[in-house]
């Protein structure tokens, strides 16, 4: 068995289990309450927050707890294009190769009288800059560009960014979908002059459907989920306290063990990079090399369809994705690779093995002693 | 023997049953399901309600299950093929088209590239053998469900490679061996209606993919006695709508879309005593012509007496005219023979 999916998630992290169990059963408190009970619970939430903060490079008070990645993305975009319509900013601006929460979040903008642009990227997977330039002003109130490619995993000129809408575009928010690069980025760097910043508990060894919105302080943003006025007014709910506990301790596992991680997921997914090379004729590699995080392999395996391929290997114990999936669990064709100037039949056979923090060597072998041969036999009948 | 089959999940009851049978009969089973239409739909035969039904159902099943996106080929191969043949005055049959092109066309293929042994989907239909051992295709075993008209493009190669396993089995029996294995489709209702439109029927479907013109609503005898707006509300036989009020029942006789040109008639003015039939396909060797074979010319039509003449029925009785694009069935007994395209 080859677990080669880690983009789509993580394994928890076994302390970010351990950490979480506590508020599955022994503190059962809503920390919006004010007794004992409730006390012990707000504690262990603000202590997380202070984690979280610590590591984003953000103060606490501008940590907003989320349901997720997607639900951040929501919240930022959404929520800071309509908190500028009075002031009559009515541009948003995406990256064509932004995650979905940030690209339907968009388009629903743009179905209420927003102006939508679009950045492209080059054939290697990095935004354009020039692109951006065109299409920011000073009427624009968010630019929304991701960290790293959940595709094909390439990190973006973010400083650049920076540097660009602040000189064109004053009264943009600047908001930055980071969520597949935790593992591999140290995001605090990078992020430092956005307003917005958006991460995932699932994508780096944590719980699913808990995320974080950094919002620094003074940025303002609509509330899309209103309520009780928890998380700043920003996302109404009671916070979901065992999962943000546990989303802390994954993020600062992940931190603390982010070198040691790194070169040794760097070496397995460059064996798997160079097997993979040797073994399989006719095989291109995604993502400019030069700018892509140490967990992504993303190839095209020219003349396969990757949804029947997917399936071979499936059976054969390798379990890895193509595009991004929809709800049906079918397989769009990616946009991004169409954004990079894939042909369709070559975004269509194409495949993302991603590496993390958990990969061994084991997986590595396996891929590489399964995939080889998958591709071979369905080349073989499509050519026969 | 033990075959590695892959078996079209649509989601319904039938090829839910399917697997089931296959699983039964000691086969190694995958399902799959095939999204072949849009996403918000949620009526459609591929809808996420659909895809969860069949997921859960493999699940059930201790089966695995993955999904095929082949939206690109059914949007190319069913839908505007159907949305053509309307607004050039025919009437296409899309669920034929689905099995030639999609289930045996693209997903044989595929499961043949990947592997299997066979397709396998829940057609009420059976595959027999004919004197030679060649396989045939038979009625299936409830004859009120039959669905071998919907089949009759399978030649020989497909039919070695297709498992209809249901076709031995009632839709009663289907759905009674569905409950008592608890599978969560045993009752779903059937789907009657053409899958892709889910929302506003045909007439606005068409509506927003055809330049509809207006037309004369005219008699057998070249009488003007009305207008219609556009050729694709109107097939062959068809009663209701033409809106026109005469003395007595008239039906569509004839569509023209070049001239646009609507006729309508009587009962009489229906009678035919041959149809033209197009794209002739056999899975054997054609009928001779002086065997009287069965034609059917609607999915649970009623066959009547005719002779193959290599391009045409002879009809042993005149029969109401058949709306071109409308699949013509020939069997002899229980056995589909193949057929083609009504003219």
């Amino acid at each position: 068995m080859a677990y080669l999916d880690h983009a789509a998630s993580t394994p928890m992290r076994p302390e970010a289990v351990a950490a979480m169990l506590p508020f599955l059963s022994d503190h059962p408190g809503n920390p919006s309450g004010g007794h004992a009970v409730a006390r012990a619970a707000k504690t262990a939430l603000e202590e997380a927050r202070e984690v979280v903060a610590g590591i984003l490079g953000c103060a606490p008070n501008e940590v907003v707890f989320t349901g997720g990645g997607t639900e951040a993305d929501n919240l930022a975009v959404k929520g800071g294009a309509r908190a500028q319509r009075a002031a009559g900013r009515d541009g948003v601006v995406t990256s064509a190769i932004e995650h979905k929460g940030v690209l339907a979040a968009a388009d629903r903008l743009a179905t209420e009288g927003f102006r939508v642009a679009t950045v492209g990227v080059d054939r290697g997977g990095v935004l354009d800059l020039d692109q951006l330039d065109a299409v920011i002003d000073d009427q624009t109130a968010v630019v929304s560009v991701m960290l790293v490619n959940n595709e094909v995993g390439t990190i973006q000129p973010l400083t650049e960014v920076v540097a660009r809408v602040r000189a064109r575009a004053p009264h943009a928010l600047l908001h930055t979908d980071a969520v597949q690069a935790v593992p591999w980025l140290d995001v605090a760097r990078p992020t430092a002059d956005f307003d917005l910043v958006a991460i995932s508990g699932h994508k780096f060894g944590g719980p699913k459907s808990v995320g974080v919105l950094v919002v620094r302080d003074g940025v303002k943003l609509e509330p899309q989920i209103e309520g009780g006025g928890q998380e700043r007014g920003l996302r109404a709910g009671t916070v979901n306290v065992a999962g943000v506990v546990a989303l802390a301790t994954a993020l600062r596992i992940t931190h603390e063990s982010r070198v040691a991680d790194l070169a040794r997921v760097r070496t397995l997914r460059d064996r798997l990079v160079s097997g993979l090379a040797e073994a399989v004729p006719d095989i291109t590699f995604n993502g400019d090399p030069a700018h892509k995080v140490d967990g992504s392999c993303h190839v095209t395996f020219a003349g396969t369809e990757s949804e029947a391929l997917l399936v071979n290997l499936d059976v054969a114990g390798v379990f890895a994705a193509a595009g991004s999936s929809c709800s049906s669990g079918a397989t769009d064709p990616s946009h991004v690779l169409a954004a990079m100037g894939l042909s369709r039949a070559d975004a269509l056979a194409s495949v993302r093995f991603s590496l993390g923090y958990a990969s061994t060597n084991s997986d590595v072998a396996t891929a590489l002693d399964v995939v080889p041969r998958a591709v071979a036999q369905l080349r073989s009948v499509a050519a026969a | 023997m033990s075959e590695r089959v892959l078996v079209a999940m649509s989601g319904g009851v039938d090829s839910s049953v399917a697997a089931a049978l296959l699983l039964e009969a000691g086969h190694d089973v995958t399902g799959v399901t095939l999204k072949l239409w849009g996403g918000e739909s949620d009526s459609g035969c591929c809808s996420v309600a659909d895809v969860e039904d069949a997921r859960r159902v493999a699940a059930q099943l201790d089966i695995p299950h993955y999904v095929f996106n082949f939206t690109d080929d059914f949007e190319a191969n069913v839908v505007t093929p159907y949305t053509d043949a309307y607004a050039a005055g025919r009437t296409p049959n899309p669920c034929v088209e689905c099995n030639r092109t999609m289930k045996f066309g693209r997903l044989l293929d595929r499961a043949n590239a990947m592997g299997f042994d066979a397709v396998a989907t829940g057609h009420h239909a059976r595959i027999g053998r004919d004197a030679q051992d060649r396989p045939v295709l038979v009625r299936g075993a409830d004859a009120a469900k039959d669905q071998s008209y919907v089949l009759y493009m399978l030649g020989q190669p497909a039919l070695e490679r297709i498992r209809l396993p249901v076709g031995e089995l009632t839709k009663a029996e289907v759905r009674e061996h569905a409950r008592q294995l608890g599978l969560r489709t045993a009752d779903k209702r059937e789907s009657m209606d053409v899958c892709f439109i889910t929302r506003g029927g045909k007439e606005a479907f068409l509506g927003a993919r055809i330049d509809r013109a207006p037309g004369p609503i005219v008699t057998t005898d070249g009488e003007t006695v009305g207008s219609h707006s556009g050729v694709d509300a109107f097939t062959i036989g068809q009663r209701r709508g033409v809106g026109v009020a005469l003395g007595e029942r008239r039906f569509v006789v004839d569509v023209d879309a070049p001239t646009r040109t609507v006729t309508i008639g009587g009962k009489d003015d229906m009678l035919r005593n041959e149809l033209l039939v197009t794209e002739p396909v056999f899975a054997g060797d054609p009928p001779n012509g002086d065997e009287a074979v069965l034609v059917q010319v609607r999915a649970h039509g009623e066959p009547f007496l005719g002779h193959w003449r290599g391009d045409r029925i002879t009809c042993a009785s005149p029969q109401p005219r058949v709306a071109p694009g409308q699949v013509v069935a020939i069997y002899r007994g229980d056995v589909l023979l193949g057929g083609g395209i009504a003219a």
